[in-house]
């Protein structure tokens, strides 16, 4: 691997190897553009992946100190927990379940779509769907999404056919086994999907796309990209003149580093990233670097979101198989008259019977809960993945006083359900029992929402520089050298899975910055 | 440092009449046909762990599984205590609560008292110690999982497969567009 002194100061400095830094780096390395790739976790591997729930938390979450605090219900039942995110290499590409879905056009005019909603902080992305289709077609390729390029569908597993059982009968029309990027056969030198059931613990059979053992190493092949691992940055730094001119990363030894750069780009996942502009407060930029608006920590989504599972007379067996199995996207379409704004995809999920007994009903206990769990091997899952509304109140802020290991400020949470939010999530959980009593259910359960996967929103992308903190390369608006390159920059929800628009964002951002490096702009 | 450590075996080839015997010290044994093994304690007493052993079984009762895999949870409790003095504390004071809570000790309640007890106490941070470790140790053993017919790791068995993710036959089969065949190896169409 190509190493970088710690003065270069031609590198592009890439923070956080996930969806977007992962992707990122590679993109900028192919260029010939020389990138230093800093990771907070450790390197884990195809090999070092445990078919274990809690192991695998262990090996792969995110579990720094963080605080939460407004009505919804994670604030509640996992108070310090707030997403179930990654800190490993690859970022929580190799805790993904595959979905990957393109964001629809109307959704990208969510302002126009929608109007105006009282309470929620609208806007239209500063691009279009047209604009993105290049980029989400070589991300497709790229990440070897089923039903796209020729790749056939994955096959279904016993989850999927009863929810195909049950949505068929109440007249779904699109139930299907999704678009993923799950090897339905071999290709790109990945192995196909042996249907392990362990999609969220690291792909063992590396049939699922993670940044990991795809991007990286691609990058690091090109002799044009560096990884460090167990770097966690501290601080970007600045110039006289307001340009960034470096990072200050503690190595895995606890040593503070400063590693200098031409550009920076932030793609920690939309709580680090804008924790870290926050916490790059200087005299010039008191209130955080690029967040001139104000808009940074602000507007953070998660998705409406809520699971029902359904017991059956007869052994279903959920676990076994692609856990995001199939997805039912009748519902997916904007339809106000069904009493709320934007719409959701219906996807099958499953869990283990550890994670089962910690989110099943979380905090419950007594007779009424065992009875559920005994049900296991004949229960069924679906999770609703629906677009939320912005709020400039929820955000990710700086706690007053609790500190991390590294002596900073930890991120508090904040977030209320929207009016909109809570009528989506009603609706989602009624059709949700629908099809399953439609596929003859004994029982069915709801259940509220696990800590955030998807977490957007809080470095939106905007028009203009006073609505949000990047423009639509994602390149901040006060300075012109540091970008923004993860979900942080979703201007709005939308209905689908985030991921496949975190790399087709990062493939065009990257072609951005080879321009713009080429003209001599930054 | 745990005291003792009894074999199992050792107790399951015994029969005889139920009996709870009070052994060597930190170490409590169940020498009925159904309590055939023995929890191995480093801080807490017999009576204690006793209790504990109760409550986990009243929060979470599976009647079709055995004392021995909720001792489970009482020997992680019992291990945190032995390095952490406010755990001891929190776990001795609790069990006082329980036994105290309507006079009788908690392991000689009906099922329907223990109940009571434990709705009262909801809110103490001991419940909230004991309920938590239930949820984490007693349902992430593998022994435990067969009973939920839950099989655990399936990568060294090659997924599922070719070893049963559509063998649901009560469904009808979805078509081939929503549900494409297997594309590849023995299942692959030609």
């Amino acid at each position: 691997m190509t190493t970088y002194d710690l003065s270069d100061d031609s590198v592009v400095v890439v923070i956080g190897s996930g969806a977007g830094g992962g992707t990122l780096a590679n993109e900028l390395a192919q260029k010939g553009i020389d990138v230093v790739l800093l990771e907070a976790g450790k390197e884990q591997s195809i090999e070092s992946f445990v078919n274990d729930e809690w192991a695998s938390f262990a090996q792969l979450a995110w579990l720094d100190p963080r605080t939460t605090s407004g009505t919804w219900r994670v604030a509640r039942d996992f108070a310090g927990l707030p997403t179930w995110i990654c800190k490993t290499v690859g970022g929580t590409t190799t805790h993904w379940a595959g979905a990957s879905l393109r964001i629809r056009e109307h959704e990208f005019k969510a302002r126009t779509t929608y109007g105006e909603i009282a309470g929620a902080s609208l806007l239209d992305w500063p691009l279009s769907l047209a604009d993105l289709e290049p980029y989400y077609d070589k991300a497709e390729d790229k990440m070897g999404v089923t039903r796209t390029h020729g790749i056939p569908g994955l096959p279904g597993n016993n989850n999927f056919k009863v929810m195909w059982n049950g949505a068929t009968r109440l007249g779904y029309q699109k139930v299907h086994t999704g678009r993923m990027a799950i090897n339905s056969e071999p290709r790109h030198d990945r192995n196909a999907c042996h249907q392990l059931g362990f999609c969220f613990q690291g792909c063992k059979m590396g049939a699922k796309w993670s940044t990991l053992y795809t991007e990286i190493p691609a990058a690091i092949d090109t002799g044009h990209c560096e990884l460090r691992s167990q770097a966690f940055v501290l601080q970007i730094e600045h110039d006289a003149s307001g340009k960034v001119t470096g990072v200050i990363y503690a190595d895995a030894d606890g040593n503070q580093q400063r590693q200098a750069a031409r550009a920076v780009c932030v793609a920690g996942n939309s709580i680090e990233s804008p924790r870290l502009l926050l916490n790059s407060a200087s005299s010039m930029f008191p209130d955080g670097l690029a967040n001139s608006s104000g808009e940074v920590g602000r507007n953070y989504m998660r998705h409406t979101t809520g699971s029902v599972y359904a017991a059956f007379g007869q052994p279903v067996h959920m676990y076994r198989g692609t856990i995001m199995a199939g997805i039912i996207q009748d519902e997916a379409e904007n339809r106000p008259e069904r009493g709320f704004a934007g719409g959701y995809e219906l996807e099958t999920l499953s869990l283990g019977v550890p994670f089962m007994a910690a989110f099943l009903d979380p905090g419950a206990w007594g007779a009424s809960f065992t009875r559920k769990m005994d049900q296991y091997a004949n229960m069924a899952g679906l999770w609703i993945v629906g677009e939320d509304m912005p709020q400039s109140s929820n955000a990710v802020t700086l706690h007053a006083t609790m500190k991390d290991q590294h002596g900073l400020p930890v991120p508090n949470v904040h977030f209320d359900d929207h009016v909109n939010d809570i009528a989506m999530r009603e609706h989602a959980f009624r059709q949700g029992r629908a099809v399953y009593e439609a596929a003859g259910a004994t029982d069915i359960y709801e259940v509220p929402p696990y800590p955030s996967t998807h977490n957007l929103g809080t470095n939106r992308m905007s028009e203009k520089p006073a609505d949000g903190v990047v423009n639509a390369f994602g390149q901040s608006h006060d300075i012109d050298n540091l970008f923004v390159s993860d979900g942080s920059v979703f201007t709005t929800g939308a209905a689908e899975n985030p991921t496949l628009t975190i790399v087709a964002l990062a493939i065009r951002q990257a072609d951005y910055i080879a321009e713009q490096m080429g003209q001599g702009a930054i | 440092m745990t005291k003792m450590i009894l074999d199992r075996r050792r107790f399951l080839a015994r029969t005889g009449q139920a009996m709870l015997v009070f052994g060597a010290s930190g170490t409590v044994m169940f020498t009925d046909a159904e309590r055939s093994w023995a929890m191995a304690l480093d801080r807490l007493d017999a009576p204690t762990a006793e209790t504990l052993l109760r409550m986990c079984r009243a929060l979470y009762p599976h009647d079709a599984l055995g004392d021995m895999y909720y001792a489970v949870v009482v020997e992680a409790l019992d291990s945190e205590a032995a390095g952490d003095p406010a755990t001891a504390t929190l776990i001795s004071e609790g069990v006082g609560r329980l036994d105290a809570a309507l006079g009788v000790p908690f392991a000689a309640l009906s099922p329907g008292s223990q109940t009571e007890v434990l709705t009262l106490m909801q809110a103490d941070p001991f419940f909230q110690k004991v309920r938590g470790a239930v949820v984490f140790h007693f349902y992430n053993n593998p022994l435990v999982w067969r009973h939920f017919g839950y099989e655990g790791a399936s990568f060294e068995q090659g997924g599922y497969v070719w070893r049963g993710f559509q063998d649901a036959g009560w469904l009808i089969e979805p078509d081939a567009e929503a549900s494409p065949p297997v594309a590849y190896g023995e299942g692959a169409q030609p």
